[in-house]
């Protein structure tokens, strides 16, 4: 891959810088969750290793969170931007070299981001923890390119109109951007106070609601018409889905801190602007199980297919749950407990990651043209995630719950933290098989690069059989 | 081919996210503008500095930098016996907190008051800075800037004070911040319970000038906003600190011992790994009573960290 950087933009094979961020994705998602585990097994068993500044819980919790964001996550996102973008406009990415560029410069800065949180430079609000000279980083060397990259291939395609898809990747990458310099300016300007607390909150929500989710339900969009040769159920209940998200995912930013003493009417807009997100929410899950109409052997057969289905139907607990824990009747029980971290996994573990498996298994065989190496390997990837995950969300939800008990009747803290106990190690475990999972995963993909067999010209991946 | 060129969609797009922004950007900072700050406010904002967060003042996140707490018995011009009161000595070079580099975070009137009778305007890092937190006859806060008004200077403050009413909860915000303590104690008892336990929740103006306010959004652990009032023992801090389990069998919080760096109050070596040795054999067991916790250093991180919690009424 490096030797291209430095090549003319031209020389340079299609598709090249999709299977660079691909396995950057997977390679960080491996680490990520490597780290979740670890920082689980501290939670359950604090003695475990100790004595070291830089194995401290304290230390590596938000090099865990942002290893998966800025990782795993965003750099599968970037991935199926650059080979599902061009495929939709029926042309070439505008830049490969570009895309390379971004995804170096991606490696160099998250890995350096990384770094500086570990050491515990951090500018110490939640989900912004990066300083604020990495977030100018990202904002220019990391999302800017990767928009315009986008834009211009969207720009220049060769079909008329722009796939539902494409406009979530366009305006995704525009929001993301404009989330970044404006959730971050308390620590470009100094502004403290509530300001910054409530800003930090705006960050943290709109990079999940204007990044994450969007972009995730837009893989969704491609892969299932893609594999399964349906077409799109409603293209009008994507632009119901894509106007909802730009409107109310975007303003509810202040019901994550509801027990804090911000301004009512802020608090009160935020809370019913959150049951809102149900709109975008209903339309997208219902858009793509209807999509499935007549298939439905794929979700059982077909590996993207199912990760892409699993994904979907993930969000279902997921947008009741976000819907309405947000409001007054409950976020008081809830809040500050491990049920938020249930949730959180909910959304990026559960559904926002099934989808990027999806697109990265779809992406890699269809580039490299070489069918997966092990169906078997695929199936323990699927298992080991779903099980794990949900391992993981039970046992946090019930710790939640019995935080939340704990809370409202002012039980001693230390009585919480025994009970919890139990739920700890659980966790602990879940984490532990989806690192594993991963590891599995890893080692397929780079199977599959090495012997997978080849995909004939003109043929998908899933029309081969598997030889293992 | 007749491409379509969503014009309408693009500007559609522009005004949907410029009116979300207008809401939930442009409409809740101007009302967050106009609080006023309370003595809570002031206090934390003096007490912790600048900015606790990452800085070009303190890159390394070391805690330098940062300002001193010092409760003051004697007037330092005088020599005097004076009624305790909390002032914040900036040596030379040490950065301003909010408050007093942009006095309008204050709010109307304690900006006011802390122009004209406080003085604060005047107040010049370069050389350094005594601020106190007074209250006018209507019992209305303001700052005020001590080294202009009285001629206090940072040094006789210090001396006057002695090293016994020295708190450098400044420095210990910046490693709550940088170990992590976050991660699990909020710092925000909610308005909905919590008052019994953790203690009355913050009020509107209580956090003018701090950053990073450092709520915590995932509670694995006490509340920390008002824990000095709750536990003013060092001695115990300094046990919990270094291993919870000592005090607390059941905790699940980190050790912190590796804040008490090389050597302890003394001077001597610290042997982490004799500590440990022992500490084993006496959860097995074999020993009646845990090993001694070494005394830490007064210069030591764990020092700033436990002047920092205590501070928290």
């Amino acid at each position: 891959m490096f030797k291209y950087l430095f090549s003319k933009n031209e020389a340079i094979p299609a598709g090249s810088s999709a299977v660079y961020f691909g396995f950057s994705a997977i390679v960080w998602f491996v680490i990520g969750t490597g780290l979740g585990a670890f920082n689980a097994s501290k939670l359950a068993f604090p003695d475990f290793v100790h004595g070291l500044e830089f194995v401290s819980f304290g230390h590596m919790r938000q090099v865990h969170v942002h290893a998966v964001i800025f990782g795993w996550i965003s750099m599968a996102f970037a991935m199926a931007m650059m080979y599902i973008t061009p495929a939709l406009g029926n042309t070439k990415l505008w830049s490969e070299k570009l895309g390379l560029w971004n995804c170096f410069l991606w490696n160099i800065g998250l890995s350096v981001g990384l770094t500086v949180l570990w050491a515990g430079m951090t500018s110490g609000r939640e989900y912004s923890d990066f300083p604020w000279f990495i977030d100018i980083y990202i904002s220019l060397f990391m999302a800017l390119p990767l928009g315009v990259n986008v834009w211009m291939t969207i720009i220049n395609r060769r079909t008329q109109g722009i796939y539902t898809t494409n406009w979530f990747f366009a305006a995704a990458s525009f929001m993301l951007i404009i989330v970044f310099i404006v959730g971050n300016l308390p620590e470009y300007f100094h502004l403290t106070g509530l300001t910054e607390a409530y800003l930090t909150w705006w960050f943290a929500h709109n990079i999940l609601g204007l990044w994450i989710t969007p972009v995730a339900a837009a893989i969704a969009y491609y892969t299932i018409p893609k594999v399964t040769g349906n077409p799109l159920y409603s293209h009008r209940i994507g632009h119901l889905h894509f106007w909802s998200i730009v409107v109310f995912y975007s303003t509810p930013a202040a019901h994550h801190l509801m027990s804090a003493p911000l301004p009512e009417w802020l608090k009160s807009f935020a809370s019913v602007e959150g049951v809102l997100i149900l709109v975008p929410a209903i339309a997208f899950v219902s858009n793509i199980l209807m999509t499935m109409e007549g298939k439905w052997n794929m979700f059982v057969e077909n590996l993207e297919v199912r990760f892409t289905v699993t994904g979907a139907l993930l969000a279902i607990p997921l947008n009741m749950q976000g819907g309405f824990q947000q409001t007054r009747a409950i976020n008081w029980y809830i809040h500050g407990t491990g049920w938020i971290v249930a949730h959180a996994h909910l959304a990026l573990l559960g559904f926002s990651t099934f989808m990027e498996v999806a697109a990265v298994y779809l992406g890699l065989q269809t580039i490299l043209k070489r069918k997966l190496y092990s169906i078997t390997l695929g199936n323990i990837h699927y298992w080991f995630l779903l099980i794990g995950f949900t391992v993981y969300w039970v046992s946090m939800t019930i710790a939640g719950l019995i935080q939340g008990a704990g809370k409202i009747y002012e039980v001693p803290y230390i009585d919480v933290v025994i009970a919890e106990h139990p739920y700890m190690i659980a966790r602990w475990l879940g984490g532990s098989l989806v690192f594993l999972g991963n590891c599995v995963w890893l080692y397929n993909m780079w199977m599959t690069t090495r012997v997978g067999t080849l995909v004939p010209k003109g043929r998908m991946p899933h029309e081969l059989a598997y030889e293992r | 081919m007749n491409f379509r060129e969503y014009k309408i969609g693009s500007r559609m797009f522009g005004v949907a996210l410029g009116g979300s922004m207008c809401i939930t950007l442009l409409l809740p900072s101007l009302d967050i503008a106009s609080v006023e700050a309370t003595n809570v406010s002031m206090d934390k904002q003096l007490t912790a500095g600048y900015e606790t967060g990452w800085n070009v003042y303190d890159p390394l996140m070391l805690g330098h930098h940062k300002p001193i707490k010092v409760l003051l018995k004697t007037d330092p011009t005088s020599g005097k016996a004076m009624e305790p009161e909390y002032a914040y000595v900036y040596e030379k070079g040490t950065p301003f907190p909010g408050g007093v580099n942009h006095p309008n975070n204050l709010g109307g009137r304690a900006q006011r008051l802390s122009l004209s009778i406080g003085k604060i305007g005047e107040a010049h890092s370069g050389a350094g800075a005594v601020f106190l937190i007074k209250t006018d006859d209507q019992k209305r806060a303001y700052i005020e800037d001590a080294t202009i008004t009285m001629g206090w200077n940072p040094d006789a403050v210090l001396k006057a004070a002695g090293d016994e009413n020295v708190s450098h909860a400044g420095a210990g915000k910046t490693l709550f911040v940088r170990e992590g303590c976050w991660w699990c104690h909020t710092l925000l008892p909610e308005q909905t319970q919590d008052w019994q336990v953790f203690g009355a929740p913050p009020m509107l103006g209580d956090f003018n000038g701090e950053s990073p306010t450092a709520f915590g959004s995932d509670r694995k652990a006490p509340d920390l906003l008002h824990v000095g009032s709750r536990n003013s023992s060092r001695e115990w801090m300094m046990l919990h600190f270094y291993n919870p389990r000592l005090v607390q069998p059941h905790s699940i919080m980190p050790r912190f011992d590796y804040l008490w760096g090389e050597v302890d109050a003394e001077g001597k070596k610290i042997d982490y790994a004799k500590w440990d040795s022992e500490f084993n054999a006496y959860r097995a067991g074999k020993r009646d009573v845990p090993p001694d916790v070494p005394t830490y250093a007064a210069n030591s991180e764990v020092r700033w960290l436990i002047d920092f919690v205590l501070n928290m009424k």
